[in-house]
């Protein structure tokens, strides 16, 4: 039932007007029609249809990136592969990271972000539509621009462009200005985007929304947008400093002209470091929604996870020189480092804790968005624990830029980010298509994304203890390195394998799925107070909110006046409370 | 709680059986290989270095310390996932929404824990940075002073290296009289604190063998520094640890230890190569200038 049938059965709205096709109030009320088809996605400034072409976009990055990953596993498989020189694997290694941070995590989150904020807290649109366009197009030209230098030469530097291997005496050719480029796009994007959601979540809640009942996802997303306020200005300066030394003459990174390379790294991590929780904070936003939905209980500690997210952010800001512990630098500041890194581990643990607690004597229902909800909290604290050995700066120096670290990145990155991305796709699907993603093809994608990730990435623990570096395209026999690479590599296309299956899912579920109404999980957030998918203007009439899950309210309500379950009612306090 | 009479019965579900075979499988390749994973769950053994030891204990500690919480993490997760899920008529949950004494136990519990690793870490700390003093050696001990590393304790047997990383090779420039230097092998005695002071002519390189010392990042403009001691003679191997550029991979340096004769020896004769292979160098020259001079003048006027 719809808003209109809704009142007419309460006589507020003229009864001839249900012999037409029930429809929401925007489209009722004869708003101009907008462009159809193709067009209305180049020229749409509405945050669900933004919010889904950051979807598709950073997806399609995804796919690359882990096709450029899955080249050099292959490389590897072997000791003394030739499959490739050092130069296509420097490049890929570059674009690899470059694409999953720049070009997946981050985006991803916003689009999440973008799809999600407006509906969580009860709004109609972002505070500036046309910015928030802005912001993707900004996006997607970055990442043009940095994959066109795949035509002439892509950047060898890696994700983290260290000089003076990035300065132009060393790579000459275009690839790390593209790179120079896409930094700058994507971090233009990115900040205007951050602007976007600061000012709508300060401004545009329903009316008894405080900031002590916001969803937890909404908070990180808030966290997310002033951590990179405050991150992102360091590299893009770095950037034009780099830029102006590659092609200007100045030599703010060259030592042979009075600079410092220490420099660039200073500047780079200032932003890296933050850049790691830019990209997990939202992930543990979107498993502090899931869990507590299929445990069919609140959240544990709502303010202690909102708390520890501050914390884990102001702390984010003070740990950067922990990736530089093999640099020159004095034994104090080591020690300095060593123990802020020490201290972000506190809230995290809290986090972790909670949801556990949150699990614990619950009714856990077995959907697949817990299936990759509780998978985080497993794999991330084995990349926690590897992050505070890591942070002992003694042991570090044996540890440093070996695989060891590749495995802790990815226990963090992936076994975290990406597994509550995945998390996030499956339980907000139904609300974006009003279709339901099928079970069974997700439970097998969970299980061989699973395996197969742990495959990848467990052994990567022993073959950096043993002495292997990151980075290197080839390593000789006798260095005792090939079984665990060759594990690494089978497990590498288990874990493709697995992201393709739910790829798979979406194409077919998006014609062929369940029909999910408006609350399949019975959630607790007003996003499942409307349609599915939302109509364009979100909601017709904004409910009141009265606690931090509103919709739980709105459920024990209905069910009392109306005697029947609210999943039968569309946006059904409407005419209540207008 | 459910009355256990009223518990439904339990049933084996086969994809669970079908997981744990795939888990076992996969733990049981790990345990199958124990030569290829000697190194599984520490680092490589120390080769004598007594740095490299303490770096590995204090790994170690850590490894240690991690597993219980480890252990908790996932035991208290997979319990619940296993014990508290959804059957048919269960009823609904109770509704927690915290516990602030638990809250407030965690955190502190959590925060001790790290106390102590920074407590066990600093106590580590001299015994890994500082140089500590040479010997005892048979034989007579190499004696070259080192310059400009005031932090090796007098008395013992010493050396001062110079370490310079270029695209994609290690030079090792000993101290005089005499020049002597070489490349991608540093041969030095055993039994000697040996203090290396390390930078880099291009690119930044990190140097490290694992064996012996952990990283020290070889950085254009900077002079870092590190130290180690062998006692054992061998030959130690380490990849350069910051990517330099294509051929990153190939860039191998190799530490020989020998007996402080053997060293001596090794030294004198690289010496005098190195002075053979100069004069060869010099008298080339001139007889390349001298031919140019005859032939063409004006190409050596200025």
């Amino acid at each position: 039932m719809t808003t209109a049938e809704y009142r007419a059965q309460e006589g507020t709205v003229d009864p001839g007007r249900l012999a037409e096709r029930a429809r929401p109030q925007i489209v009722e009320r004869g708003l101009p029609r907008r462009p159809g088809g193709w067009l209305q996605w180049l020229t749409t400034t509405d945050h669900k249809k933004i919010g889904i072409l950051y979807l598709v976009a950073t997806f399609m990055f995804f796919v690359v990136g882990g096709v450029e990953a899955l080249m050099m596993r292959l490389q590897l498989g072997a000791a003394q592969n030739t499959i490739m020189d050092g130069t296509t694997y420097n490049g890929l290694v570059s674009l690899h990271g470059t694409t999953m941070i720049f070009l997946f995590v981050v985006p991803v989150l916003a689009g999440f972000g973008n799809y999600l904020v407006p509906l969580m807290i009860g709004a109609r649109d972002m505070a500036f539509p046309r910015l928030n366009a802005l912001s993707f197009w900004l996006f997607v030209f970055g990442g043009i621009v940095f994959y066109m230098s795949l035509f002439f030469t892509p950047p060898e530097a890696g994700w983290t462009s260290y000089t003076p291997l990035s300065d132009d005496a060393f790579l000459p050719s275009g690839g790390v200005d593209a790179w120079i480029f896409l930094v700058h796009l994507t971090g233009l994007s990115s900040l205007l985007g951050a602007i976007n959601f600061v000012a709508t979540i300060h401004n545009m809640r329903a009316k008894g929304m405080g900031l002590g009942r916001i969803p937890l996802f909404v908070w990180t997303i808030l966290v997310y947008s002033y951590l990179l306020i405050i991150a992102l200005p360091s590299i893009a300066a770095a950037a034009t400093m780099l830029l102006t030394d590659r092609h200007f003459g100045t030599a703010f990174f060259d030592p042979t002209a009075g600079g410092d390379p220490l420099l660039w790294q200073h500047l780079f991590w200032f932003f890296g470091h933050p850049e790691v929780y830019i990209m997990i904070l939202p992930a543990f936003g979107i498993i502090s929604e899931v869990l507590p939905v299929f445990a069919r209980k609140p959240i544990f500690g709502y303010k202690a996870i909102a708390g520890a997210t501050a914390a884990i952010a102001f702390y984010a800001l003070l740990v950067w020189a922990h990736h530089m512990f093999t640099t020159p630098t004095a034994t104090v500041v080591l020690a300095f480092f060593m123990l802020s890194s020490f201290v972000v581990a506190i809230p995290t643990g809290i986090k972790i804790f909670n949801w556990l607690a949150t699990l614990w004597r619950g009714t856990i229902v077995f959907r697949t968005p817990l299936y990759f909800a509780a998978a985080l909290p497993a794999l991330f604290v084995i990349g926690g624990i590897s992050g505070v050995q890591l942070a002992v700066f003694p042991v570090d120096w044996q540890l440093h830029d070996t695989y060891f670290v590749v495995a802790h990145l990815h226990y963090v990155l992936f076994g975290g980010s990406v597994f509550g991305i995945f998390a996030g796709l499956y339980y907000w699907f139904p609300k974006m298509t009003g279709r339901l993603l099928s079970e069974g093809i997700g439970k097998l994608s969970f299980w061989v994304m699973f395996v197969g990730f742990n495959l990848t990435f467990l052994v990567q623990h022993s073959a950096g203890l043993s002495g292997m570096p990151r980075r290197i395209y080839w390593y000789p026999e006798d260095a005792g390195w090939e079984a665990f690479n060759l594990i690494s590599t089978i497990g590498s296309f288990m874990l493709g394998i697995g992201v393709m299956i739910t790829l798979v899912n979406v194409g077919l579920s998006l014609r062929k799925g369940k029909r999910a109404g408006n609350d399949p999980w019975k959630g607790n957030t007003l996003e499942w107070f409307t349609q599915s998918p939302p109509p364009e203007n979100n909601f017709d009439v904004i409910p009141r909110v009265r606690s931090v899950e509103p919709m739980k309210d709105i459920r024990r309500e209905i069910l009392e006046r109306e005697g029947r379950p609210a999943g039968s009612v569309a946006q059904p306090m409407a005419s209540r409370a207008s | 709680m459910i009355p256990h009479a009223l518990a439904p019965p339990r049933r084996i579900d086969r994809r669970h059986v079908a997981g744990l075979l795939v888990l076992g499988a996969f733990v049981g390749l790990l345990a199958a290989a124990p030569d290829a994973f000697a190194d599984i769950l520490t680092p490589e053994d120390g080769g004598g270095s007594p740095q490299a030891e303490r770096t590995d204990v204090l790994y170690e500690i850590t490894l240690w310390m991690a597993l219980p919480i480890f252990l908790l993490v996932e035991g208290v997760l997979v319990y619940s996932l296993v014990k508290h899920r959804f059957r048919r008529g269960a009823p609904e949950p109770v509704q927690v929404r915290g516990n602030t004494r638990l809250e407030i136990g965690w955190t502190l519990g959590a925060a001790a824990i790290l106390v102590v690793l920074a407590v066990i870490t600093f106590a580590f700390l001299p015994g890994i940075s500082d140089p500590e003093r040479g010997g005892p050696q048979r034989g007579g001990a190499v004696a070259v002073a080192a310059i400009d590393q005031p932090d090796v304790p007098p008395g013992g047997p010493s050396l001062n290296i110079r370490v310079v990383g270029q695209q994609y090779i290690w030079r090792y420039d000993y101290p005089g009289p005499g020049r002597l230097f070489a490349y991608h092998r540093m041969v030095v005695p055993t039994n000697t604190t040996i203090t290396l002071d390390i930078t880099s002519q291009d690119v930044q390189h990190s140097f490290w063998i694992p064996e012996l010392f952990g990283k020290a990042d070889a950085v254009p403009g900077h002079v870092n520094d590190m130290w180690f001691k062998v006692t054992e003679e061998g030959v130690y191997r380490g990849n350069c640890a910051e990517l330099c550029g294509e051929n990153h991979a190939e860039m191998i340096g190799e530490v020989e230890a020998v007996s402080p004769e053997r060293y001596r020896a090794w030294a004198d004769r690289q010496r005098s190569d190195i002075r053979a292979a100069t004069r060869a160098l010099t008298d080339q020259r001139r007889r390349m200038q001298a031919q140019q001079g005859a032939g063409a003048g004006s190409l050596i006027r200025q």
